[in-house]
């Protein structure tokens, strides 16, 4: 139930956008954050977009995981002392 | 990500044991599957809270939501639900035995299934934290603007903060930090977890689920630790804000208002739950159509009087302490809650500690 994961909104109609997220389409409702807009990167739960969300945040998540199945390392981690 | 753990091992050297709890099932999992917990110093334990909406569901609702589908409801709930042990069965059960019970992913496609199926009544079971709650009650709001009448929510959400505020006014649960869980936070915002810093002087970090991301928290804690400081450091800036997402807070209240509740293990927390406002009674199947008392007063098996789920969920035993733990109570066969849902504690150390504890 407590699953979210960030999706990529590629259409608004009304309340409702179509989202994507590793090529899967599916829709999701915006009415727990109608300032979503096309383009945007939106954390989605059960169905909702909860919160916009940083979209090099998202590349360095892919890339992370890009490397944990093999692929060449591209993320170093910043900022830590 | 090296270079965190060396930090971590700074931090904590020289200190005496520190009692971390994580207060989220997708952090227990998600630091059992990243194998944090084989790096960190050995004087930093790392405990679970009462963090899966799942595990603290009361045995009652789950009977409460068996009652309604023999009478011929139809049950929308999250799959997590099915396998949860109620007092003599689960939902599961209850499908095996002709109820319809059928999972949905969010609760608007409850809403599908009941503009589908107009003749008949269909139950969401409305269980969840603060991530959760709100999607909730847009459904309700979405429900009253389409004229849908046949779709009510059997309610049990709960509140993360006020069980936190209970869990530290339990002088036997010693935790000397906390990693807060990220998503709530999406909703409720950093800010709200500020009284665990200030009243309880109690080092904190919102943190996210990435390996990287669980580590840069749990360094946050031990540094304040470090600096004898106590606040709430927000390491999951990505998602999280301060004052957290306004519109699903308006939504949520406009829908429900809080009140007591009943947490499994802990007991009734004061100010800890939702329940819905007059003005949407309609959608209230407890309000439509209650249940008379009597059956639901079950006489638990003398399994699950064994069950020590309660103290797990407040970090006062480990899993591997309770009796029935891996013997009597596998996800196969789950006797309590912990031990069913995937995020649950018992779960996560029965499928990733087996070669690293002994039991």
């Amino acid at each position: 139930m407590c699953l979210a994961y960030p999706a990529k909104v590629l259409r608004i109609d009304g309340e409702l956008a179509t989202v994507e997220r590793a090529g899967v389409k599916r829709s999701a409702s915006l009415m727990l954050l109608p300032e979503a807009k096309v383009g945007d990167y939106v954390l989605i739960h059960a169905g909702f977009a909860m919160q916009v969300v940083d979209e090099r945040e998202v590349q360095i998540r892919d890339a992370l995981v890009a490397e944990m199945n093999g692929a060449p390392r591209t993320v170093e981690l910043a900022g830590v002392s | 990500m090296n270079t965190l753990i060396e930090k971590l091992a700074r931090l904590a050297a020289g200190k005496g044991r520190l009692r971390l709890m994580e207060v989220c099932g997708t952090h227990t999992v998600a630091i059992f599957r990243s194998g944090i917990r084989q790096v960190l110093p050995a004087n930093v334990e790392l405990v679970s809270g009462p963090g899966c909406p799942v595990c603290v569901t009361c045995d009652d609702y789950i009977d409460k939501a068996i009652a309604y589908a023999r009478r011929d409801f139809i049950i929308a709930t999250f799959g997590d639900m099915l396998k949860v042990p109620g007092s003599r069965s689960s939902l599961a059960e209850a499908q095996a035995a002709g109820a319809d019970v059928r999972i949905v992913y969010s609760p608007l496609d409850a809403l599908q299934i009941a503009e589908d199926n107009p003749r008949r009544s269909i139950i969401f079971l409305a269980v969840g934290f603060e991530t959760t709650a709100p999607t909730q009650a847009a459904t309700v709001l979405a429900a009253r603007a389409r004229g849908i009448k046949n779709l009510f929510m059997l309610s049990a959400q709960k509140l993360v903060p006020p069980a936190l505020r209970f869990l530290l006014g339990d002088a036997t649960a010693k935790v000397d930090g906390f990693l807060l869980p990220g998503h709530v936070a999406v909703v409720t915002g950093a800010d709200a977890f500020n009284f665990l810093a200030t009243e309880f002087n109690m080092p904190c970090a919102v943190g996210g689920f990435a390996t990287e991301e669980i580590l840069i928290a749990l360094t946050s804690i031990l540094e304040q630790i470090d600096n004898g400081r106590a606040e709430v450091a927000n390491d999951y800036r990505t998602v999280v804000t301060a004052e957290g997402n306004v519109a699903a807070q308006k939504i949520l209240s406009q829908v429900y208002t809080v009140t007591d509740a009943e947490w499994r293990g802990m007991g009734t927390i004061p100010a800890s739950g939702l329940k819905m406002r007059d003005e949407f009674a309609a959608f209230d199947i407890e309000q439509v159509e209650p249940l008379p008392p009597c059956p639901l007063s079950l006489v638990p098996s003398p399994l699950k009087k064994a069950c020590r789920c309660g103290e797990v969920l407040r970090g006062l035993v480990k899993p591997i302490d309770c009796p029935l733990f891996g013997k009597a109570c596998q996800p196969l066969h789950a006797v309590g809650a912990c031990m069913v849902s995937v995020e649950g504690v018992c779960a996560a150390w029965f499928k990733y500690g087996g070669q690293h504890f002994e039991w």
